[in-house]
């Protein structure tokens, strides 16, 4: 317990993250150590290069958009806050530790992840983001195909990527503005159980 | 054949102890007389295979049951199998016990142990979802050892409780039998798990839990058994501590032992399969023998068979997947289906005959309800605790439906009933007793609770595998997610079992392919070369079909390719490949393989075939999330894993994208503009494979592949000149035109055309020549592995063929390229050779 009083105190404002997030002091620790041993530099932010660092990444075919999904429009850099806050949206709903019923609203609690607060940025939010990359708040063809063409194999041919990107816009597009707003992306979701795709359980 | 003649042996085998000795006696009357006065042209001699006979006719008339059932879909919709088969079981007890008035046809513990389980606990090894097993290998331990002691532990000494009570009344019983009744019935059983669990489809987490808890606690339960009854024999007041120090000693020695055996008989199957290339025929033999040999060593060495032969199946079928030839491994996978679906149906079948008989029956209604009441009890109790334990540990914790499923799948099978039938009567004076009631439970729990499976897990809203994704959006979504799921663990750095399992694969790779695969094997689990085997084994055969239909294979010289449907076919093949999902058969059905050559029409049929195109190239070609690579385990279909060269690919992809931006970033020009020769020639392979904006134009190639290699089309291609180098290239011999064709053809496009606009972005000079470099990173071979791999575009092209009756457009485009230059061609070909 010592080592984790001494980790917490270096970390700035550790009782309002923890507040935010939902984690506990033993999540933010551990979170803080992975932090500290992506920053290779010392530097107290963590730069795409850093992600890049960790070789698993580069074997999944969207990895470098969730790299970018950590970074904010504008920014090169992201601090442990705001890393430890994005990674707080893939905790697990709190129904099953019923011993912090001190949080107040903990930024993953359940409505959050249905309805789109405007101002905390949700999961929906976070996946949508990986696919509309000039962040205008459409997911157009060409963003949608290029999500694609990395997510399929490579025997898959350009026309059938093609034809795939048209069809789900079809699908999902209802002002048929040939783009999928994120009003339209949220409503395509609907019935996927996202709280229930999207939760890691983050060791302590 | 081979496989039939087997099983046809075996099954003999099989009922040779199942078939009445009395039988022999009355038959004796009525044969041949040993002194003969005349040649006799025919004689009867029932008394000579009479026991062969039977047991053969009880095989038939097993199977025929589960064909009668099987007609009728909306029965077993309702009532498990498993279910159905004890009932035709009860009747056909009955109108035995009614001809002979005694029972005379028993499930026997010797004939059940060794000619039907081994058979089922091999095939369940075999194909095992190893992956998924060896993921969840600590909680399927936990469940499997622990919560089966707790299971026997708490129900003995919960009758035990009862008995002293007096609740039961007069018994003659004690503490150490109720306990050895109570490791016996512990149990949940493989097979009578599988047949409801395999119908419900759940979840692939809670159903491999299921799953190798049943199987890994049939070992368990033996060993329990072993032990306890090893106590009733040497009775109460010889026990002390250290007799059950020795107990839990010889458990854990039994049950890893068993595991060891089991482990050194799957290396011995592998390091055999590598020298068998010789005697193809009797390849798949050998897989069987070893692996009832495991079973019967670990038997003789008092260790745990179904553990040995568990282990056995589990280790060795990737080595002898590999090791084998094609045509061994499929047959050894339908006669392990055949066996183990087979003897599943015999155990259920007579375990339902066995009942009819009043000798065995002996009421005892409140000890038979309390056990019922017990098991179900603790076995709920068992499932949460342990649960709540391992849900701290677990990354994904398992929810309370999915233990209420759980705690309600703890069916009792045929194990059981082995066992309870090997008590000696001498020592257990209500064996009787015990065993109606492990009948009864058996009874209720494969009957009640397997009626009620289904309809408790759709209330319950339990998650179901594979939910079928209506749109595909979602199902875009979902793998979307997967990913992130995956990448975001990643970056919180949750290693664990990831990183064990990194290890374990380089030690595999390292040491045991080296030893236990044989040198081919060993190239074709190379990700690259397995996909260029597939599909061109895919491609050939779409062709054939294709060639078949219309009663020869001229219309490649003779039609007008624009117009062959090979997607439409393609995905039919496909379905029947994987008609094992219901809904494909209708497909199947429906997508009767067409070509249309009147474009309208093509047109009408392509929109209502292409949602289902587009849902099913989806379903194919998604990568997967790492962990999320879904398996499944059926006794009744065979299902093939899909190989992982998935990881590679995007591994590859990654890094040269990576290289792209690093590249463009750094230098801020274009790279040199050194091209080499070979490095040129790749590009044609890459650009089909779904990368470049002007694929169409390549895809054209390939499906005019047909006609260059006949030359008497008159597509623009061909007008452009094109073909005169490639019927130089037939002439040579080279056997597959489609690819030649392309690789020299592309060579003279403009390098403008060939960067995908996505490129574009970063790489502005047009001239500079990233596809080589992409090459480079992503095929780090020699040229002639290169060529190897050209066919790949071609099958790709073909599948999709007829995109290009939508876009004439393109086909324009092609008919202005520049005829390629004879020079380039010739030096092509003259390093493709």
């Amino acid at each position: 317990m010592g080592s984790t009083n001494s980790t917490l105190s270096k970390i700035p404002n550790v009782e309002e993250l923890m507040q935010e997030t939902g984690f506990t002091p033993a999540h933010i620790v551990r979170l803080y150590d992975r932090f500290e041993a992506l920053d290779k530099e010392k530097t107290g932010h963590l730069r795409p290069q850093d992600f890049g660092a960790i070789n698993r990444l580069a074997m999944n075919p969207i990895g470098d958009r969730i790299i970018g999904a950590f970074f904010s429009p504008g920014q090169e850099t992201v601090d442990f806050h705001s890393f430890v806050r994005i990674l707080a949206h893939f905790r697990p709903a709190d129904k099953k530790r019923p011993k912090d019923p001190s949080m107040p609203e903990p930024v993953n609690s359940r409505t959050s992840k249905l309805k789109y607060p405007p101002l905390v940025f949700s999961l929906i939010s976070v996946a949508f983001q990986l696919y509309d990359q000039d962040k205008d708040g459409k997911i157009s063809r060409a963003e949608l195909l290029q999500v694609l063409r990395s997510m399929l194999e490579m025997q898959v041919t350009e026309e059938q990527l093609e034809s795939i990107a048209d069809r789900t816009i079809q699908e999902a597009d209802l002002d048929k503005d040939d783009a999928i707003s994120f009003e339209e992306f949220r409503k395509s979701l609907e019935k996927v159980n996202i709280d229930h795709k999207m939760s890691i359980r983050f060791l302590r | 054949m081979p496989a039939l003649w087997r099983s046809t042996f075996v099954l003999v085998m099989v009922l040779l102890a199942i078939s009445r000795p009395s039988l022999a006696s009355e038959a004796t009357g009525n044969g041949t007389e040993h002194t003969i006065t005349t040649l006799p042209i025919v004689i009867w001699k029932w008394e000579e295979i009479h026991f062969p006979y039977l047991v053969a006719l009880w095989v038939l008339v097993s199977w025929l049951c589960k064909l009668v059932f099987q007609l009728n879909p909306c029965l077993t919709r309702v009532i498990p199998e498993s279910g159905l088969l004890i009932c035709i079981g009860w009747v056909l007890g009955g109108i035995i016990y009614g001809a002979d008035k005694v029972q005379t046809f028993r499930l026997q513990p010797f004939t059940f142990f060794f000619y039907l389980l081994p058979q089922i606990v091999l095939d369940a090894g075999y194909s095992m979802p190893n992956k998924l097993f060896f993921g969840n290998l600590g909680a399927i331990l936990v469940y499997a050892v622990i919560g089966t002691c707790w299971n026997a532990a708490t129900l003995g000494l919960a009758l035990w409780g009862c008995w002293l009570g007096g609740a039961m009344g007069n018994i003659d019983t004690g503490l150490l039998q109720l306990l050895l009744f109570g490791s016996l019935i512990a149990a949940v059983d493989p097979v009578a798990v599988i047949a409801v669990f395999e119908e419900v489809h759940v979840n692939e987490v809670l159903y491999i839990l299921v799953f190798g808890e049943s199987l890994l606690n049939d070992g368990v339960t033996v060993v329990l058994f072993n032990v306890f009854d090893a106590f009733v024999s040497l009775g109460g007041a010889q026990i002390d501590a250290v007799e059950i120090i020795k107990g839990i000693i010889s458990f854990f020695v039994v049950a890893v032992g068993g595991s060891l055996v089991g482990v050194v008989f799957a290396l011995l199957i592998s390091l055999l399969t590598r020298c068998t290339k010789n005697i193809q025929i009797i390849e798949p033999g050998f897989i069987f023998v070893l692996g009832y040999l495991s079973y019967l060593t670990a038997e003789m060495l008092s260790l745990s068979a179904i553990l040995s032969c568990t282990f056995c199946g589990v280790c060795c079928q990737k080595y002898i997947n590999a090791n084998m030839d094609e045509r061994s491994v499929s047959t050894v996978r339908s006669t392990m289906k055949v066996f183990a679906n087979g003897s599943e149906t015999i155990i259920f079948v007579f375990l339902g005959i066995s009942a009819i008989d009043p000798s065995i029956w002996v009421w005892n209604t409140a000890f038979i309800l309390l056990t019922l009441l017990f098991i179900f009890v603790f076995r709920f109790i068992g499932v949460f605790l342990l649960t709540w334990i391992l849900n701290q540990y677990r990354l994904v914790p398992l929810d309370f439906i999915d233990q209420l499923v759980m705690g309600y799948g703890g069916l009792r099978g045929a194990v059981a009933y082995g066992l309870v039938l090997l008590l000696d009567e001498n020592k257990y004076k209500e064996k009787k007793l015990m065993i109606s009631t492990t009948l009864i439970v058996v009874y209720f729990t494969v009957m009640l609770q397997g009626i009620t499976m289904k309809p408790l897990v759709t209330w319950l809203k339990v998650k179901r595998a594979a939910v079928s994704e209506r749109t595909l959006a979602e199902k875009i979504q979902n793998r979307t997610f997967d990913h992130m799921l995956v990448a975001i663990e990643d970056i919180s750095g949750q290693i664990g079992d990831n990183y064990m399992r990194d290890k374990w694969n380089n030690f595999e790779e390292k040491w045991l392919y080296w030893l236990l695969m044989t040198p081919i094997a060993r190239k074709s689990c190379d990700p690259i070369f397995n996909i260029f085997h597939k599909l061109n084994i895919k491609d050939a055969t779409s062709y054939v079909k294709e060639g078949e239909r219309r009663g020869s294979l001229a219309f490649v010289r003779n039609e007008n390719k624009a117009d062959v449907d090979f997607n439409k076919k393609f995905g039919c093949i496909d379905f029947m490949t994987r008609s094992s999902k219901d809904e494909n058969i209708f497909f199947l059905r429906d997508s009767v393989p067409s070509v249309c050559l009147d474009m309208h029409e093509q047109d009408l049929k392509m929109r209502e075939s292409e949602d289902f195109d587009a849902h099913h190239l989806l379903q194919q070609h998604l990568y997967k999330g790492r962990k999320q690579h879904r398996h499944r385990y059926s006794r009744k279909q065979l299902e093939v894993n899909k190989d992982e060269h998935e990881v590679q690919e995007i591994f590859q992809r990654t890094m040269r994208s990576r290289l792209e931006s690093f590249k463009s970033a750094k230098m801020g020009v274009a790279p040199p503009k050194k091209i080499s020769k070979h490095l040129k020639k790749d590009q044609p392979q890459k650009m089909p494979n779904g990368k470049s904006t002007d694929n169409s134009k390549s895809h054209a190639y390939g499906d005019e592949d047909f006609e260059f290699s006949e030359g008497d089309s008159a597509s623009g291609y061909e007008a452009a000149g094109g073909s005169f180098p490639m019927r130089a290239y037939r002439g040579a011999g080279i056997v597959n035109p489609a690819f030649m064709a392309e690789m020299d053809t592309m060579d003279p496009m403009p390098p403008m055309q060939q960067i995908p606009s996505w490129l574009a972005e970063t790489e502005v000079d047009s001239s500079n020549m990233v596809p080589s470099q992409r090459a480079q990173l992503r095929l780090p071979w020699t040229p002639s592995n290169l060529r190897r791999l050209a066919p790949l575009c071609l099958s790709t092209h073909s599948n999709d063929s007829f995109l290009l009756a939508d876009s004439p457009a393109t086909q324009e485009g092609i008919s202005e390229l520049p005829p390629p230059p004879p020079p380039q061609d010739g030096q092509g070909q003259g390093t493709h050779k």
